[in-house]
């Protein structure tokens, strides 16, 4: 059967990921290549890159982070973060990445999905959606979360699934950063309404987080997180080991 | 010399950086007389039997290959690239595949039940015939998992099959027969265990 997933994010900036991170072994910390490594060989199923340069320049380091780290890292790598164009998918595909998540630029134009799934196939596109209640609703949010696009989020999410996303990231807003638990009332609405492979981000605390995650959504394929694994809050062996007691299939 | 098939379809990035990351120095290519210099082959690809296939003939290569793998050479098909190798496709359509392998492709859905997500994506585990393990997968562990990406799958080819998996339905993994191999999974993506079998491939005598 197959196995859940857990996939550590990096965020990077300028070439560098950007939040502190504190490991034994590591001797450049802010590398994106030897943090990958080291998520790799540590139990890592995929790793997600998101690109939050701003500038020219950076988007240029970012693509050779990548090809340096596709170079050495063989799990499947999903990269986000200023894709708006079917350009920017074939920039970051060729530069190794398996699967690209697109989250405001197809809040701009949801044609984005549709024509990426034509030309690449929906394996290779991710919708990634930032999520925040607002009067009782799901609201889809823009810009890092900072807009709000006024859009209710199952609707649209299931709009992006039937132009062809082939996986789904749902970002609870309202959860992210809490450390509580993932917000499992969104992730079910999500589960209930698509069949494609769902991702769940934005609330992981602790081990029992996952545990809860994937014993009370089935449907959630994998679940990500990133400061409490640069942290070393969570150690991904250590979590994996625990899911597994817990009768969860783990690689 | 490795030879990577490059015949306009899918990205070629990842595998040929796995097989230089286990020593090799792959060429990319789609000329036939290098395709015919070549010790063993890469068939790969991601995307639609239809267009793949089509793409294949109109290049000659699917010639090429065949009479290569009639004189022997090695040959991994991977993913799509191993759905080729099969006589004929049930994906949108019926197609004519290389016919290397006795088989057909058929869609997952209906014979995986309702429940299961299609495509059939992530982590899973290689199941081998007991106490047969076929020489490309002997560095395999037990239970190991690799990466799957399919919603299309290989039927009717028992006898070629070398390993299944299973979701919610035994799924053909990986076949042989003879000098001819596939994986249905992606061994440059599936870590420490898909380059092990990349590496057995190459360094064999098949």
């Amino acid at each position: 059967m197959i196995t859940k997933r857990i996939i550590p994010c990096l965020d990077v900036k300028d070439g560098r990921v950007v939040k502190g991170v504190k490991f034994e072994g590591l001797s450049d910390v802010s590398s994106p290549v030897e943090l990958a490594e080291y998520y790799t060989k540590n139990g890592a199923d995929e790793l997600v890159f998101y690109d939050i340069t701003a500038s020219a320049e950076g988007r240029t380091l970012f693509t050779d982070i990548l090809r340096q780290t596709a170079s050495r890292v063989f799990i499947p790598l999903t990269v986000g973060g200023g894709i708006h164009t079917l350009e920017d998918f074939d920039r970051v595909l060729k530069c190794g990445a398996d699967k690209v998540s697109v989250n405001s630029g197809a809040i701009r134009n949801p044609d984005l999905i549709r024509q990426a799934a034509l030309r690449y196939g929906s394996q290779c596109v991710v919708l990634s959606a930032d999520v925040k209640r607002v009067d009782g609703q799901f609201r889809v949010f823009g810009r890092g979360g900072r807009d709000d696009t006024g859009m209710e989020a199952i609707g649209w999410i299931k709009r992006c699934v039937e132009l062809g996303a082939g996986e789904v990231v749902v970002n609870s807003i309202d959860t992210d950063g809490v450390k509580e638990g993932f917000d499992l009332e969104l992730l079910a609405a999500v589960c209930a309404a698509v069949k494609v492979p769902v991702i769940a981000s934005g609330g992981a605390g602790k081990t029992e987080d996952f545990v809860e995650l994937f014993q009370t959504l089935p449907g959630v394929d994998a679940g990500l997180a990133a400061s409490v694994f640069h942290f070393g809050e969570i150690a991904i062996p250590q979590l994996k080991n625990a899911l597994r007691q817990q009768g969860i299939l783990m690689r | 010399m490795i030879a990577v098939i490059d015949y306009g379809v899918g990205n070629l990035f990842s595998l040929c950086r796995s097989l230089e990351a286990i020593g090799q120095q792959p060429v990319v290519t789609g000329d036939p007389v290098l395709l015919r210099q070549a010790d063993k082959l890469f068939l790969p690809g991601v995307g639609a039997f239809a267009d793949a296939v089509e793409k294949l003939r109109q290049t000659g290569l699917d010639e090429v290959i065949c009479q290569e793998a009639a004189k022997g050479k090695p040959i991994l098909g991977i993913c799509l690239g191993m759905q080729l190798l099969f006589e004929e496709s049930f994906e949108f359509g019926h197609w004519k595949g290389l016919g290397l392998i006795p088989g057909k492709v058929v869609p997952m859905e209906g014979v995986v039940p309702a429940a299961y997500k299609i495509p059939h994506i992530g982590w899973n585990a290689l199941h081998t015939p007991q106490g047969a393990t076929h020489p490309l997968l002997a560095s395999v562990p037990d239970e190991a998992c690799v990466y799957f990406v399919h919603s299309f799958y290989a039927a009717d080819c028992e006898e070629a099959v070398i390993a299944t998996t299973e979701y919610g339905a035994v799924l053909t993994a990986a076949v042989a027969k003879g000098n001819v191999m596939g994986c249905q999974f992606h061994p440059e993506k599936s870590g420490e265990v898909g380059l092990s079998i990349l590496k057995t491939f190459c360094e064999g005598s098949w």
